[in-house]
């Protein structure tokens, strides 16, 4: 049986996070600089690649790819001060960033919905 | 799940516990047992049991039997504990409890694994303690309140049961990793005074396999049953790590 993921603990939610999120990352980057060296290429190919962009399936995953980025962006400074600040006690984890760092995910993707709502 | 082979007849509410126990080694199946419910029993009181009353040939390690020993941890419904302190009416899910050996340690029998690596590897992180004093000087002068002091001490009431070596993750992937146990206890060392090989026992805390593999998931931690971080010792560690990476250290 092993341990389950069900008997997971926050700090292990956040190892999870911060990892799903950075592969997202992996994905996306090349993508992207694909379009922009498209961009150097023509503009018509362009207008295609951003027409494809703006149909509401591949909106819906732009917008679940910034909400995963800002997730790596929180996770990752808690990451950063477990492991290079000192600990305000013995078990001191920080882990109230992970919730802080979901908000902040959370936050972002409405902010990006808003704009995109609003044309 | 096999059928239920023996049971102890039930109490006269005649409310029964399921206990499925792994038997075999590596290789091995579980085994359904059912004892009589119980108002106040641990988990260790009903493997007792089983073994005294149903199964004798059942092989499993206690001591103390009250926190001291951590002999008698086990993985008990999928987590890491002492047995000897978990409460069946706290850790049963619908009146059955499913016992294995630690997890990420060779199986030897039934719930017995075998610790010799998990002991190896303490002494492979510089674990060993090497004076300078003899018999015949006075005590070290260490003060209780220094910042040293107070980072070794957080760690130092280890009693290496191995709940947290059996909780992680990256001690399952990479076999080599020293695991929280032994980091913990390479970060007590580091941080005391008395101790003649700090420098050893840091190098060999940050070389491959040390504190930089840990990946902060914390599982030591949630699950250590003195309320100990290794985490936060490794944490430790790893800033060691990269005051020496700068000092070009490594």
């Amino acid at each position: 049986m092993g341990l389950r993921s069900a008997d997971r603990h926050q700090a292990y939610l956040a190892f999870l996070g911060h990892r799903i999120s950075g592969l997202a990352l992996a994905f996306f980057l090349p993508l992207h600089f694909l379009v922009l060296g498209l961009a150097l290429e023509g503009q018509a190919r362009l207008d295609g690649l951003l027409a494809f962009a703006a149909m509401p399936a591949v909106k819906a995953a732009e917008w679940a790819l910034v909400v995963l980025l800002a997730l790596h962006l929180g996770l990752g400074l808690r990451l950063l001060a477990v492991e290079f600040l000192a600990w305000p006690g013995a078990r001191g984890a920080r882990l109230h960033w992970i919730g802080r760092a979901a908000g902040f995910a959370l936050s972002v993707g409405l902010v990006f919905l808003w704009s995109i709502l609003r044309g | 799940m096999n059928e239920v082979e023996r049971t102890v007849p039930a109490t006269e509410e005649g409310r029964s516990l399921t206990v499925r126990i792994w038997r075999g080694a590596q290789d091995g199946e579980f085994v359904s047992y059912a004892v009589p419910w119980r108002a106040n029993q641990t988990v260790l009181d009903v493997v007792t049991e089983i073994q005294r009353r149903i199964e004798p040939a059942l092989a499993y390690r206690f001591s103390c039997r009250v926190g001291v020993c951590g002999s008698c941890a086990m993985t008990v419904n999928g987590k890491p504990r002492w047995t000897c302190r978990s409460h069946v009416g706290h850790v049963h899910e619908d009146g059955v409890l499913t016992l294995e050996p630690l997890r990420n340690l060779p199986r030897i029998k039934d719930l017995v694994v075998d610790m010799s690596g998990f002991f190896d590897k303490w002494q492979q992180a510089g674990g060993r303690f090497s004076g300078t004093a003899t018999r015949h000087d006075p005590p070290a002068a260490v003060d209780p309140y220094s910042r040293k002091r107070r980072l070794a001490d957080a760690a130092i009431e280890c009693i290496n049961c191995g709940v947290c070596h059996a909780a992680c993750d990256v001690v399952a992937w990479k076999p080599d990793y020293l695991g929280p146990a032994a980091l913990n206890r390479a970060w007590t060392l580091v941080n005391d005074e008395r101790h003649a090989g700090a420098r050893d026992t840091l190098k060999r805390a940050l070389a491959d396999g040390g504190c930089c593999a840990c990946h902060t998931q914390g599982g030591c931690m949630a699950h250590c049953p003195l309320g100990l971080s290794p985490t936060g010792s490794i944490a430790g560690l790893k800033r060691l790590a990269l005051l020496e990476f700068f000092k070009g250290g490594r």
